[in-house]
């Protein structure tokens, strides 16, 4: 997994609520069976006409925000379907953080797994951030992973909290199989108890 | 005397292969159920990484999300994308050798329909699968719930998953149900007082005497949507009922095993005192047929109210409603017993069970549907569908002019050829309401399966106390 350690680019804002996973990307694009490329199609309904056209007033269709590396968005981003092409296609399309007043529990844990790091921020900060993103091209917010900082582009500074172990693993861009195999010993352990205990399992 | 526990807390506990300082544990995982959809990928990584799957004889496989329902499908898939996905899931599930349905198997349904049925799914294990209505296992005292296509790789490789525990969140729904109320309303009705995102970082356990007088069935309806108001997990606390519907399945214990399970399972109930993070109360007689006329499963109301003005919101509400009005055709003020269908779907992991078909064929009984209507009955398993045909309920939809299919998921999500066109307007007993979730610019009304046949009937939402 790559690894994420600081981040400075534009953010766009999002500031519809409940963005689901439907909305992120669209069931067509769930048959495929590899983890690339799915970024031409992020927020597809959203972004395109019928006929593959882009929509000129979608965020992410507008000039200023075509790189944005950060999504500014409403309240319980992400619910929905546990599809990890929602990740995959935001990843893809270049975004690699999420800042929203809360995601919706296994998108939120998808998104780890991709090297993306969605934040919570209290709604007054969220509020000020989607108002720094309002502004566009020359508003460029950055994000400090190791020292839990984001600054918006006037300079205002914001903590956040982020799971230890979570964190660990983005900054060195860990592979999770990797870390569990290493405790085997205890897996062996316990289906050995298990079997003892729950024969029918 | 030990702090008293939830059930939740005592299945967690009893799962824990390891855990660290800081709370993150490493959970053992009983049963991994896996689809066509969410495992590809999982699959290629464990290939590429040179990795088997620990446990396949805990791991079972069947494709539903893709496969077509109608009679032909022994013809093989014509959209190329969805066949090529099932074909992966057929040679996965042969080159690492787990327990596999394939289409042409009699058992073959949606994965949350063929666990419990085949006795996979029993009280007090874990269960996990790509896909956010696993939450439906919960019904048997059961720990389920989705999982991203990392974390699927992840519990193939190492049959655990790494885990921070959740809050525990009562819901409590008392006394009965009013006559044309089901467990599709207790669980929108929930999901409407908390909201999509009231249960985000919970595991919610509902009880009281609405949810114990509901049978399985019925319960898995109310877990399955957990999901919905943002918990990742249901739990409904196992007892007779649900030992009865264990008893006799295929792969659930048989013998001393069994006796050895039942004195388990009869341990597996949240302590007198046990402490909930937060509670929520709803009065089961102040439940009535509910419908969504929204976009998010939390736009519910009772049939018998007007769409709201999206002024009546608050925040960022105001303007998702306002945008779901318009996504919907809907007017602030319209009653929601005079909005006209033209689609019903009667299926999915929600409501494709024996008693959902039971329930809608009451309601349709020597009745037609509204001429010009689309009304698709999917059962959610061949087995499911068996049943129905030996019980005469076949019959009944057919007659009503219902199209019976084949199992599936079906037009829960369009990704098979059933799908809503731009611009129509279902009565779903399904779980999502999302813009496109049913076919692009299609319109869904989400409904108990009595409500999705009233308003076939009809042509239009219906009260279902209305047609009884």
């Amino acid at each position: 997994m790559e690894k994420f350690e600081k981040l400075s680019g534009v953010a766009a804002p999002m500031p519809l609520v409940n963005i689901d996973t439907d909305m992120i990307i669209p069931k067509v694009f769930l048959k495929t069976i590899k983890r690339s490329g799915l970024g031409v199609n992020l927020f597809d309904e959203m972004r395109y006409d019928r006929e593959g056209n882009e929509k000129p007033d979608f965020v992410l269709n507008k000039p200023q925000y075509r790189d944005a590396k950060i999504l500014v968005a409403g309240d319980n981003f992400g619910c929905g379907s546990s599809r990890e092409h929602a990740p995959w296609a935001i990843a893809d399309f270049g975004i690699k953080c999420v800042i929203s007043t809360s995601f919706a529990d296994i998108f939120y844990n998808n998104c780890f797994k991709n090297g993306i790091l969605p934040l919570v921020l209290p709604e007054d900060a969220v509020d000020t951030l989607m108002k720094d993103a309002g502004k566009g091209a020359n508003s460029i917010i950055e994000v400090d992973l190791e020292n839990q900082t984001i600054v918006s582009s006037d300079g205002e500074i914001f903590r956040f909290d982020v799971d230890p172990f979570k964190k660990h693993c983005l900054l060195n861009g860990l592979d999770d199989i990797g870390l569990t195999m290493e405790k085997e010993n205890h897996i062996t352990a316990y289906e050995s108890k298990a079997s003892q205990q729950f024969p029918w399992a | 005397m030990s702090t008293p526990k939830t059930l939740y807390d005592k299945i967690w506990d009893a799962h824990i292969v390891h855990s660290d300082p800081d709370g993150t544990c490493l959970l053992y995982i009983d049963r991994h159920l896996v689809h066509e959809v969410t495992s590809p990928q999982a699959f290629e990584g464990l290939r590429l990484s040179g990795r088997k799957v620990r446990a396949p004889e805990k791991t079972i496989a069947v494709p539903d999300h893709n496969v077509p329902t109608t009679e032909n499908r022994d013809d093989g898939i014509d959209n190329e994308e969805s066949r090529i996905q099932v074909e992966a899931l057929d040679k996965n599930a042969k080159d690492f050798g787990v327990n596999y349905y394939p289409v042409s198997d009699i058992r073959q349904g949606i994965v949350h329909i063929v666990g419990p049925e085949q006795g996979w799914t029993l009280p007090g294990m874990t269960v996990v699968c790509g896909d956010s209505h696993t939450a439906t296992h919960g019904a048997f005292g059961a720990l389920a719930h989705g999982i991203g296509t990392s974390e699927v790789e992840h519990v193939l490789a190492t049959q655990t998953l790494i885990q921070k525990k959740s809050k525990n969140m009562k819901v409590e729904i008392t006394g009965k149900l009013r006559p044309g109320v089901t467990a599709k309303d207790i669980t929108l009705a929930v999901i409407g007082e908390t909201g999509t995102a009231g249960g985000t970082g919970y595991v919610i356990e509902y009880c009281g005497q609405a949810i114990r007088e509901l049978s399985m069935e019925g319960r898995m309806t109310v877990c399955n949507m957990a999901i919905e108001g943002g918990a990742r997990a249901g739990l409904i606390a196992p007892d007779e009922k649900t030992y009865e519907y264990c008893k006799g399945r295929p792969h659930s214990p048989k013998g001393t095993s069994w006796e050895m399970a039942v004195a388990y399972w009869k341990t597996l109930f949240s302590d007198e005192g046990a402490s909930f993070d937060k509670e929520v109360t709803i009065k089961g007689e102040d439940i009535a047929p509910l419908v969504t006329w929204g976009t998010s499963p939390e736009d519910v109301l009772p049939i018998t109210a007007a769409v709201p003005d999206p002024a009546s919101f608050s925040g960022g509400k105001v303007e998702a409603v306002r945008r779901s009005l318009e996504y919907m055709g809907l007017q602030a003020g319209q009653k929601l017993s005079e909005i006209e269908i033209d689609t019903v779907f009667i299926g999915s992991c929600t409501n494709g069970r024996i008693e959902d078909l039971r329930a809608a064929s009451e309601i349709l009984k020597g009745k037609k549907i509204k001429k010009g209507m689309r009304a698709m009955v999917v059962p959610g398993s061949g087995l499911v569908r068996m049943q129905a045909e030996e019980e005469g309920i076949a019959e009944i939809f057919r007659e009503a002019g219902f199209e019976w299919r084949l199992a599936g998921c079906s037009m829960c999500l369009a990704m098979n050829p059933d799908q809503l066109e731009e611009g129509e307007r279902c009565a779903s007993t399904s779980n999502r309401n999302f813009e496109g979730r049913q076919g692009y610019r299609g319109r869904t009304h989400l409904v108990s399966p009595a409500m999705a046949a009233a308003a076939a009937i009809t042509g239009k939402l219906t009260d279902v106390r209305e047609i009884q």
